[in-house]
């Protein structure tokens, strides 16, 4: 058994499912949202010429999945140490 | 020096350092073969995923697709790169926790049955022989534009090579390839855009200058929706096709790429769980790093075309590129057959318009136009003839040549590797002759690999008509069948044997149905059932975004079959809550 008690692993879980739908909310918005369906009202703001909806779409999402990936290792890191599950 | 030998040296050069590394990163046993001794670091591991991963349609087909499709080609760049994002949050972790090789092998074991595995290895050797098949393909046209050798002994050369890494060093050895591929096609991309970045907009880095003004003070994409609404063409920067349909086709991309045997599997060759979300970090970084370009070279390379070709102003006698002063690269790839002129109106000069826009075609017909000249343009050289287009030097080209040829060798290895494991491990080892041992389990994969590189070329030669329609077909079966039940085996402890096989099998058939009711039965043309246009479509969705529907269907199917059958046994119950946390990872189970 690697957790200390039956509530521990479901408080760990429980916080790794919120930090995912966390940062899945994110990863949606930035690509469907600023990029797609939200792209008229972003491309009021202009970058390049065109606007930050083609932007986000063509460059912006990307960075931010990436600023996603690279947070949520972090954070997960923290989050096997606090509960003294990692792997290290 | 003349570019044809500069080229043979660049090549050459790279090849020999992939057979250098062949040799020194041989295979001694299975798990080595499989999963390269589990001991390969996060960055490495991240630059050979992204080698695997970017292929020759990447490295040469995206950027032609931008250069051509405008905003609309977004959905590629954020479906192919989104997928990570799936990829590192949701299943790479478990599923490096968990242990074994393949994909299979986790369906087969979570859903204890040996139906659901054998479904996943069907969908996952179709999956990735479609895909292979494209990149035969990408190894032979590098091979016969910049070699001068023919097609065919293109592809022979190209198998040859992946065949002695591949077979010899498995996934050990394909992985160190990988990485000095990598090295080779990120700089061979990188260069090209830089130099014409700086020529367009002065600014080196192709992010910046392609939002950049131009020398005349306008922005690039400015400056080109001009430049092509003044021929009759589509603004770059306009949405052509409907949000909803866009929106559908990126996270059937997104959803396929996670689900991808090839790229899911690099996973499993680092050293601890916690390195698994690292490196789908690394490797998304090494992504976007041509992903993030690619948009700049596409709408540089499209003004830098049409500009070559209308010199001077629209409608003006002198505004066009006199055919016998074409540049020598226009002269080098209409022998090719991929670029096409035809003198309609007799002038000697060449007319670069839509005539399918009636508004324009009135216009061009008042300045003695005929039609649009440029009979063919295919959108596959555009990487490639990019260069050339901008006058760069010859070792520049050369480097392009190698970089594709990269490309395309990464991915074919990965995606061979892929089908050999499915073939020597989740058939024969786990399903049919769980007798043998270590030893002949190594030799089975090493004559998988050799048989699944013979089809592979005989596909490339022969190649079926449906070539280009296939890769829609991989991801969307990706997505629908194996996908959901890697998240479902994971996140729920609800859903059982029963479930998944239905949710596979209905969101597998949903998604060929419907691709197939569009393209024709197994995309024999004539047989489709409805026409390929919009306006037919379901919800106006494309056949190739309908893999996110699949995916929904199979959620929901294996849900309500789950809730209506026998449930999960304890054992694999608790087998699901261990591979939430990543202590024990180290004690994987090698057969």
């Amino acid at each position: 058994m690697a957790f200390q008690s039956e509530e521990d692993k479901k408080a760990y879980w429980r916080k790794n499912l919120n930090l995912m739908f966390s940062l899945l909310v994110i990863w949606a918005l930035v690509s469907y949202g600023f990029g797609i369906l939200l792209r008229p009202v972003m491309d009021a703001i202009p970058v390049g010429g065109v606007g930050l909806g083609f932007w986000f779409a063509q460059q912006g999402s990307i960075y931010v999945f990436l600023a996603i990936v690279a947070f949520y290792a972090k954070k997960m890191r923290a989050l096997d140490r606090e509960f003294g599950v990692d792997d290290d | 020096m003349d570019l044809q030998t500069l080229t043979y040296i660049v090549v050459g050069l790279t090849f020999a350092l992939y057979f250098g590394i062949a040799i020194w990163a041989r295979a001694g046993t299975t798990g080595e073969y499989y999963a390269a001794g589990r001991g390969v670091h996060p960055v490495a591991n991240g630059m050979a995923t992204a080698a695997d991963w970017m292929s020759a349609a990447s490295f040469i087909g995206m950027a032609g697709l931008i250069a051509f499709k405008g905003y609309d080609a977004s959905i590629f760049l954020m479906g192919w790169t989104g997928g990570y994002v799936l990829l590192a949050l949701c299943l790479a972790p478990y599923l490096r926790k968990f242990g074994k090789f393949t994909v299979p092998d986790f369906i087969g074991d979570r859903y204890y049955s040996s139906t659901a595995r054998i479904v996943a290895v069907i969908c996952l050797i179709v999956a990735s022989l479609t895909y292979v098949i494209g990149q035969m393909k990408g190894i032979g046209v590098a091979f016969s534009r910049f070699m001068d050798v023919d097609y065919s002994t293109g592809l022979y050369t190209g198998m040859g090579i992946v065949f002695f890494y591949a077979v010899l060093g498995g996934m050990k050895g394909v992985t160190y390839t990988q990485i000095a591929q990598y090295c080779v096609l990120i700089f061979a991309y990188t260069v090209p855009a830089v130099f014409i970045s700086l020529n367009l907009t002065g600014n080196p880095i192709p992010q910046l200058g392609f939002l950049s003004d131009t020398a005349d003070g306008t922005p690039l994409l400015v400056k080109l929706d001009q430049t092509l609404v003044d021929l009759g063409f589509a603004e770059y920067t306009a949405q052509k096709g409907g949000s909803f349909n866009m929106l559908m086709y990126t996270l059937s991309l997104m959803m396929g790429t996670a689900g991808l045997q090839h790229v899911i599997i690099r996973f499993f060759t680092v050293p601890k769980v916690s390195d698994a979300r690292t490196s789908a970090g690394w490797a998304l970084l090494f992504i976007a790093i041509l992903y993030t370009t690619a948009p700049a070279v596409g709408s540089m390379a499209r003004l830098n075309l049409t500009n070559t070709i209308q010199s001077g102003p629209v409608g003006s006698a002198e505004g066009n590129l006199v055919y016998a002063e074409r540049p020598d690269w226009f002269k080098n790839w209409e022998t090719t057959g991929l670029l096409q002129f035809e003198d309609k109106n007799g002038d000697g000069r060449i007319q670069y318009y839509d005539d399918t826009n009636p508004e324009f075609a009135a216009k061009a017909e008042s300045f003695g136009w005929k039609g649009n000249e440029m009979v063919k343009v295919d959108r596959d050289i555009m990487v490639l003839a990019n260069p050339e287009i901008a006058n760069l030097p010859n070792w520049v080209i050369a480097l392009v040549a190698a970089g594709g040829l990269a490309a395309a060798l990464s991915t074919a290895a990965g995606l061979l590797l892929a089908i050999s494991t499915a073939i020597s491990h989740d058939l024969l080892k786990r399903t049919f002759m769980p007798d043998i041992g270590e030893k002949q389990e190594l030799m089975a994969a090493r004559i998988a690999m050799a048989g699944a590189i013979l089809v592979a070329g005989y596909l490339g030669l022969n190649p079926p008509g449906f070539a280009a329609q296939v890769v829609a077909l991989a991801f969307g079966l990706a997505a629908s069948s194996i996908f959901p039940v890697l998240m479902m085996g994971i996140f729920s402890t609800k859903v059982n044997n029963t479930g998944a096989v239905a949710g596979m099998l209905v969101g597998l058939v949903s998604t060929l149905v419907y691709i197939f009711t569009y393209k024709g039965w197994f995309f024999v043309t004539g047989t489709n059932m409805l026409p390929n246009t919009p306006d037919n479509w379901f919800l106006g969705i494309a056949p190739e975004a309908f893999g996110a529907m699949g995916a929904l269907l199979n959620f929901v199917v294996a849900f309500v079959v789950s809730n209506m059958t026998a449930p999960v046994p304890d054992d694999i119950r608790h087998m699901v809550e261990d591979i939430r946390f990543p202590k024990g990872a180290g004690e994987a189970q090698d057969h």
